[in-house]
């Protein structure tokens, strides 16, 4: 196996607040790592910390074996290699549902429109939503909107997926449609970094799980491991309560 | 129903003889054109700065916090002072030249003054968009530039269309401030043809029918594009 991507002692800080107070993590290609921990413990900010949508204080993120949080890196470029899927789905009001797939690798020259057309269709017929092509996001429920920002990220072709709480925002029924989406895509192979709060899926998709607490990683391991005999106190806390 | 006679008269007088209706319409080609020009350079001016105040947040380019101070200047001087001193101001500065073109005079002159309100709008349009947007865009791996023009910006737009049509609606009837400056819009022209009747009203009056309808009009024309731009798109 080799390196997807790889974090050097990272820290961030907002403030006086230190959120991340020096995270090495080494993921490799093909893995699926569930990163789980209370809220305002730095879990979304290591997330968001990957692709640099927030700048590491100090620390390095390395992305396929090249640091990108260097000055001269074009962060464009590497962003175009790692999708990610948001909270609150983020799609483009005013484009259709077609236009929210193609209009990225467009616009950046990766697809031609007939090719992106082409790949959207595919990638609706993949989520269950063949129809929709032409329906504006507000016009659909969230379940649907959260899957189509997945495939919206999957357009791009990228190495890696980053989902940050991908189903906190949504109805209780509608959690489900996108989970299973998100397991299709881990059985096809697909490099995963996901922040949830979904137990199930960590025990169940996760090659390995994290638990993030107070800006560092309390305890790792694999999902049987981690849920039936986890070592750090308040991870047996936490679980107490979320399980 | 002599008054009435009397009114309908001096109406008549300021209307018809001397082919007067004539310097009316001369003077509302003259506002028509200062505005349709003082608005393009007034939206032209306007996404400039507010662009600039927006990026320069997002960067540490020191040319761009540079031009952020400069326009925030701009934006505080024209905002803080009346337009009649600024067209004096700019007249007497640049335009005095006897043989300058009137209409660009009067666009330059509404223009940069529309320019610092239109700014405005736009920046308070550009940050209504939730930061999600910019991230997802950024996150696909298009550029910040990119992003701004082809996510923000369309969305930006469609929420201030009603506080720009305003914006647009009070620049045609303050271009009636530059008839100070020898250009002869429609006030200018009103004011002409009262010399001439010694009666200055009904002119004044004509001309104010003619504003009103250019201000309905336009308000109309808003009302009809926003309505079109929320088809479909609806939450």
């Amino acid at each position: 196996m080799s390196s997807m991507i790889e974090t050097v002692n990272l820290k961030k800080t907002f403030g006086d607040h230190e959120v991340l107070r020096g995270i090495s993590q080494h993921i490799e290609k093909g893995e699926k790592v569930v990163i789980i921990g209370p809220s305002g413990s730095g879990k979304s900010t290591f997330l968001r910390c990957l692709n640099l949508l927030e700048e590491p204080t100090s620390g390095d993120v390395i992305f396929e074996g090249k640091k990108i949080n260097a000055p001269k890196v074009d962060i464009d470029q590497v962003r175009q290699r790692m999708g990610m899927v948001f909270q609150q789905f983020n799609l483009f009001p005013m484009k259709t549902v077609r236009q929210n797939i193609t209009l990225a690798p467009v616009r950046l020259k990766k697809m031609t429109q007939e090719e992106a057309d082409a790949r959207a269709e595919e990638l609706l017929k993949r989520i269950g939503l063949p129809d929709k092509a032409d329906a504006y996001p507000g016009m659909l429920s969230g379940g649907q909107q959260q899957r189509i920002a997945i495939a919206r990220a999957l357009a791009m072709n990228p190495d890696l997926m980053l989902f940050d709480e991908p189903t906190s925002a949504l109805d209780p029924e509608m959690v489900g449609e996108v989970l299973s989406i998100m397991k299709e895509l881990a059985e096809d192979g697909m490099t995963m970094v996901v922040v949830t709060h979904e137990m199930g899926f960590a025990r169940e998709v996760g090659s390995r799980v994290l638990f993030i607490d107070e800006g560092i990683v309390a305890e790792e391991n694999t999902p049987y491991e981690f849920f039936t005999s986890p070592q750090n106190p308040r991870l047996q806390d936490f679980l107490s309560k979320v399980l | 129903m002599n008054w009435l006679k009397s009114i309908g008269e001096a109406f008549y007088n300021a209307w018809v003889p001397e082919k007067r209706y004539l310097a009316y319409l001369s003077g509302l080609r003259m506002t028509l054109l200062i505005s349709l020009f003082a608005v393009i350079l007034g939206i032209l001016i306007g996404i400039l700065i507010a662009v600039t105040r927006v990026s320069s947040r997002h960067t540490k380019s020191p040319v761009v916090k540079f031009l952020n101070k400069l326009a925030v200047l701009y934006v505080t001087v024209i905002r803080g002072t009346p337009m009649i001193v600024q067209i004096l101001i700019i007249y007497n500065l640049i335009f005095t030249s006897p043989n300058t073109n009137p209409v660009i005079v009067g666009a330059v002159c509404c223009g940069i003054n529309s320019g610092a309100y239109v700014a405005e709008i736009i920046r308070a349009g550009i940050e209504s968009i939730p930061i999600g947007q910019m991230e997802a865009g950024r996150s696909l791996g298009m550029p910040y530039r990119m992003t701004m023009t082809t996510i923000i910006l369309p969305q930006a737009i469609r929420n201030i269309l009603p506080a720009l049509g305003n914006e647009f609606i009070s620049l045609i009837k303050e271009t009636s401030v530059i008839s100070i400056i020898a250009v002869n819009d429609l006030t200018k022209m009103a004011g002409y043809v009262g010399s001439r009747t010694w009666d200055v009203i009904p002119p004044y009056v004509i001309a104010a029918l003619f504003y009103l309808a250019m201000t309905l009009g336009l308000s109309k024309m808003l009302s009809m594009v926003e309505h079109r731009m929320e088809k479909g798109t609806r939450k």
